[in-house]
């Protein structure tokens, strides 16, 4: 078997006493798509910091393409940094940049592309989110909030990056807009032969984008397996989870009004 | 009873401690990082106009009024001993080594340190940081380096504007208010000004002017929180700086001209 690009072994993050991840066994293969589900303030956004480096878990083994990244010097993290591209879960557009220059960052400051040619490169990939290029002048701050989301998608994939991760691509558009996405994602996994690592609580978009699915409960990974057989997990909380049911093993700390 | 207050006192000590540490770290991270290559340029000139050339009316307005407030001050004070001559040269050595270079860095602390304690703070809480780091970006290098290296060559810049402004201001009150002659004036300034009275005061601003943009940038870079988070990180800035600047001020006083 191939070696996976991505691979965690016990991966476990605590801040201060509230445990949050508690002994990751993840493995992602070349080219595939991963999707990640579970419940809000699960710890899915923890991880992918993670694996990033944003993060330090505290034990465990993280390695990409076979090489371990967990105690790896700031060089040398930036050598494996280039091989990923991020959407963050709430944009980080840098505000003080016009959003073409927000998509052309990657490009120009890590691949010493040509202001100019980088400035087409950003056009094209504003397009393929549905953005023209009259948008490309705007400060991220004068955009709507599917539109901010569409701009950090253009943005993290501008550089056409080995690995990528998305962190909920989808929350806060519109249903149609969604499915341009979702297409979007495909298409990157499929033409670039990325590997994809996405968050999401939007089922149709799980279904439609990713290869496997893994659920994320109480710190660790309760169910992974193909898209196919979402539906036969034979996992109560996995089954309560994408139907969307209030009653079930998964209790929500909420008090009755 | 003094048990709890040794205890206090002892966990203020640490925490202290703590932070100075971590202060240096941070700077000596940032000076290694700002050595090696790629220097973004653009960075550094856009952060040496923002700390510099907007920072000129502030500093102007700071400088001329002490200067007149110096002259006036010396002339009530010399009358008494008939040392009125004295005057130009109190307030050129005054501004030089002292007023000019404290005043003009306490400003530009209140101005830029908290401006840039408010901007990197605001990157860090929306994650701007975290996507430069992800876009191969060292936010050291692109954030911290240039602001610093602005901050040390700027500020003597403005210090030395400051000082000419400061002589006109005293200039201006020696002549018109104090009756003196002007060009008696200006020779009594340049009399007895040495090199070392402006140039200690501009190696003084070089270090006022890392200590603030390191402030702002260790501040800002450290933030945690939302809003209230980054409101603590802009007063801490200037606050810090504020006080790293009285301190330092007396010890390169004394490294400059205790014999
Ligand atoms: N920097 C941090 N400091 C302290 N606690 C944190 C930090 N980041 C995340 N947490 C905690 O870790 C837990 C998981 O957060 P995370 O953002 O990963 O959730 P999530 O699964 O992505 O949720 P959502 O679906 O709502 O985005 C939360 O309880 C949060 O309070
Ligand atoms: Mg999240």
């Amino acid at each position: 078997m191939a070696p996976s690009k991505i691979s965690l072994r016990g991966v476990t993050k605590s801040f201060g006493s509230k445990k949050v991840l508690q002994g990751i066994d993840l493995d992602v293969a070349h080219a595939e798509s991963m999707v990640i589900i579970g419940g809000s303030g699960t710890g899915k956004s923890v991880l992918l910091k993670c694996i990033l480096g944003l993060m330090r878990p505290d034990l465990g083994s993280i390695a990409i393409d076979g090489e371990e990244t967990t105690k790896l010097s700031d060089n040398a993290r930036q050598r494996v940094m280039r091989k990923f591209g991020m959407l963050f879960q709430g944009g980080a557009l840098f505000d003080s940049l016009r959003v073409w220059e927000n998509v052309a960052f990657g490009p120009i400051q890590s691949d010493g592309m040509a202001p100019a040619k980088a400035r087409d490169v950003a056009i094209a990939k504003l397009g393929a989110v549905g953005l023209g290029p009259e948008i490309g002048e705007l400060f991220p701050s004068e955009l709507s909030g599917g539109m901010q989301k569409r701009v950090a998608l253009a943005r993290a994939i501008a550089r056409e990056p080995e690995i990528i991760f998305f962190d909920e691509p989808t929350t806060g558009l519109d249903p149609i807009m969604a499915d341009v996405i979702n297409d979007l994602i495909v298409k990157c996994v499929s033409d670039l032969g990325a590997t994809a690592v996405s968050i999401t609580h939007d089922m149709a978009s799980a279904r439609k984008i990713g290869h496997r699915i893994a659920m994320l409960y109480e710190g660790q990974l309760i169910w992974q397996g193909p898209v196919a057989d979402i539906d036969r997990s034979g996992n109560a909380h996995v089954e309560q989870f994408i139907h969307g049911r209030a009653e079930g093993p998964i209790r929500m700390q909420v008090r009755r009004l | 009873m003094s048990i709890p207050l040794i205890t206090t006192l002892g966990r203020m000590t640490l925490a202290f401690l703590a932070t100075i540490g971590a202060v240096t770290a941070f700077a000596g991270h940032a000076v290694r990082r700002a050595v090696l290559p790629p220097y973004y340029h653009r960075q550094i000139l856009h952060q040496m106009l923002e700390i510099g050339y907007y920072s000129l009316p502030v500093i102007g307005f700071t400088a001329i009024f002490t200067g007149m407030v110096l002259a006036l001050q010396s002339y009530t004070g010399f009358a008494r001993f008939s040392a009125e001559s004295a005057i130009p040269n109190v307030v050129v050595v005054s501004l030089t080594r002292e007023l000019g270079p404290v005043l003009a860095s306490l400003m530009v602390a209140g101005r830029v340190g908290a401006a840039m304690a408010a901007e990197i703070g605001t990157m860090r809480v929306t994650e701007q940081i975290d996507a430069l780091t992800t876009l191969s970006t060292d936010p050291f290098k692109y954030l911290v380096a240039p602001r610093l290296i602005a901050g040390t060559l700027t500020m003597p810049l403005l210090v030395l504007v400051s000082d000419i402004i400061g002589v006109l201001g005293g200039f201006l009150v020696g002549v018109y208010k104090l009756d003196f002659n002007d060009a008696a004036y200006l020779r009594n300034t340049m009399d007895f000004l040495q090199f070392q009275d402006v140039f200690s005061g501009l190696v003084k601003a070089a270090v006022f002017g890392f200590l603030i943009t390191l402030m702002g940038c260790y501040h800002g870079y450290t933030s945690k929180g939302g809003a209230q988070g980054v409101g603590m990180a802009t007063t801490n800035a200037v606050v810090s700086a504020s006080i790293l600047i009285f301190t330092f001020n007396y010890f390169l006083t004394e490294a400059f001209f205790a014999r």
